[in-house]
């Protein structure tokens, strides 16, 4: 069994006046893949930002209960910046940094104070490895990120994040802006990385749930329905509500 | 309604038509009266001649080049950093109360005519420097910090639009890796709207070496070179604007010249900057 990486105890979360996540607890194991599912609205990009604190950006934005990182409480015990360091982020549209394959990789370790080239140079390499896209890119290191396909630009943008070492990685619709054969690829990779990352995935497609996570939570207007083993959720779900959605009968 | 439609492309057509007539006609007359001039001085003597004597028949214009650059190299080193730093400050750091002020103060300092600048630089900035430095305050110094003020709106505004373009996700992006407010700004955001803000800095260049009023109300215009900061300066279009009115025959052919090169280094200013567009859009 593997050990609680984090822990989600009683979540509310309010933007101004609207109630957008209604006391969601939950526990996601170390090394495992934990996607969240459900129609559009429902608070599972909500509840994915708010573990890195990314919520932070949003005015009027407040959040009751706990999220703790190995015990830790991450809006109390932690620096936000450190926080985000631990908890990678993927985004759902490629978001990557107007300037080299290169300087897109190194910006997190330059930030968090690696300075030499030879130290630097390791880390991209591993990064873009780990990311399975160092075949391709190794010859365009120098060249401008903006010029790649958007699957490899979300590959990037993965390498980006695992180059600083994350513990947790948060992914928010990592392929909902690509190609299916993109799509494959960080499929394949995610599955991959799990080894060493414990890996949070938000996904409007549940084929992909099915295929990549190991549990799968089930949110719906702000509410966690069903929380429990993929393979379970989808064969037989304890929920009338999670059946009709896994099924197509809404969302 | 075919008709209709034809007749206002033709109206539109006419309307972008002007300004490029506008253009090639400013072009061709002030060439056309400038280069006699500059053939019949010799280019050498014209351009690098250290000396002008108009009774003496002398039209050397090197130190009225030099003295544009001067002022205008001054308003950057002034105008550039504040105003980069202004726009950073507006587009990121800026509390909304705070924007709704500075904003009309930016626009309403772009609106400020020249003239005022100059009795503000006459009656503020040279007195200042005459404290300072017991000399005349009429000098490259004063004529500097007026322009680099001239310049700040330009620049600002320019640099502020460009940074508010930049997407956010390039700033959630930064901040998700753990980076700083700070550091996200600096170095990813002032990064992605860098051809934004270079183009601000360049239109700020090309204000400041074409003006003209401000600089004559606080620069000393003596026809020599600029020994330092603290000198007197002419630059050119201080130089046309102070004789034109009574010179004839060679001298005001001479003015015209001058007003050739000064059209020659504004033109050089435009060209490098769409050259410089033109690099950023292929990488």
């Amino acid at each position: 069994m593997n050990e609680v990486k984090l822990s989600i105890q009683d979540v509310n979360l309010y933007y101004g006046d609207f109630h957008a996540l209604h006391g969601i607890s939950m526990d996601i194991k170390a090394n495992e893949i934990t996607s969240f599912i459900g129609p559009s609205g429902c608070g599972k990009s909500t509840l994915l930002k708010s573990i890195n604190r990314m919520n932070d950006l949003v005015e009027g934005c407040k959040i009751t209960g706990k999220f703790l990182l190995d015990g830790q409480d991450v809006y109390k015990d932690i620096e936000v910046n450190t926080l985000r360091k631990r908890v990678g982020m993927v985004f759902q549209k490629p978001n990557p940094f107007p300037m080299s394959v290169y300087d897109n990789i190194a910006y997190g370790p330059r930030t968090h104070g690696v300075k030499r080239k030879a130290d630097l140079d390791r880390i991209v390499e591993e990064a873009l490895r780990d990311a399975a896209i160092w075949d391709e890119l190794k010859d365009r290191l120098g060249k401008s990120a903006l010029g790649l396909s958007g699957g490899q630009q979300q590959r990037l943008c993965i390498a980006r994040a695992l180059a600083v070492k994350p513990e947790v990685l948060l992914m928010d619709e990592p392929t909902s802006a690509l190609d299916p054969i993109s799509t494959g690829k960080i499929e394949e990779l995610t599955l991959k990385l799990k080894k060493d990352y414990t890996i949070v995935i938000v996904t409007h497609n549940m084929q992909q749930a099915m295929r990549i996570s190991d549990k799968t939570a089930f949110f719906l207007l702000g509410d966690l329905i069903e929380y429990g083993s993929t393979e379970m959720m989808f064969s037989t779900p304890k929920e009338k509500k999670t059946e009709d959605y896994i099924t197509g009968r809404f969302g | 309604m075919q008709l209709r439609e034809n007749a206002m492309r033709i109206v539109f057509m006419l309307a972008a038509c002007f300004s490029i007539v506008a253009v090639f006609f400013i072009c061709f007359y002030l060439f056309i009266n400038g280069l006699p001039a500059i053939a019949e001085i010799g280019p050498l003597n014209f351009l690098g001649g250290m000396e002008w004597r108009p009774n003496n028949d002398i039209y050397g214009i090197f130190p009225m080049i030099i003295g544009s650059i001067y002022v205008t190299a001054g308003a950057i080193v002034v105008g550039v950093p504040i105003g980069i730093l202004t726009a950073i400050y507006m587009a990121y750091f800026c509390p909304k109360k705070l924007y709704k002020i500075i904003k009309p103060a930016v626009e309403l300092l772009a609106g400020i005519p020249s003239i005022v600048y100059g009795f503000f630089g006459l009656v503020v900035i040279v007195p200042l420097i005459q404290d300072a430095f017991h000399t005349s305050g009429n000098t490259v110094l004063a004529a500097s910090i007026l322009l680099g003020i001239m310049i700040l709106p330009t620049i600002v505004s320019v640099s502020e639009a460009s940074l508010q373009a930049v997407p956010d996700s390039y700033y959630e992006g930064s901040l998700a890796l753990g980076a700083t407010h700070e550091r996200s700004v600096f170095f990813v955001c002032l990064k992605a709207a860098k051809s934004g803000v270079l183009a601000g800095v360049i239109l700020g260049v090309g204000r400041a070496i074409g003006e003209t009023m401000a600089v004559i109300m606080v620069a000393g215009n003596q026809a020599v070179m600029p020994g330092s900061l603290l000198s007197g300066v002419r630059t050119m279009t201080a130089n046309i604007v102070l004789e034109m009115s009574y010179a004839t025959g060679l001298h005001r052919e001479a003015l015209i010249a001058t007003a050739v090169v000064l059209f020659v280094f504004i033109m050089i200013i435009n060209l490098s900057f769409s050259a410089l567009k033109r690099k950023e859009a292929k990488s």
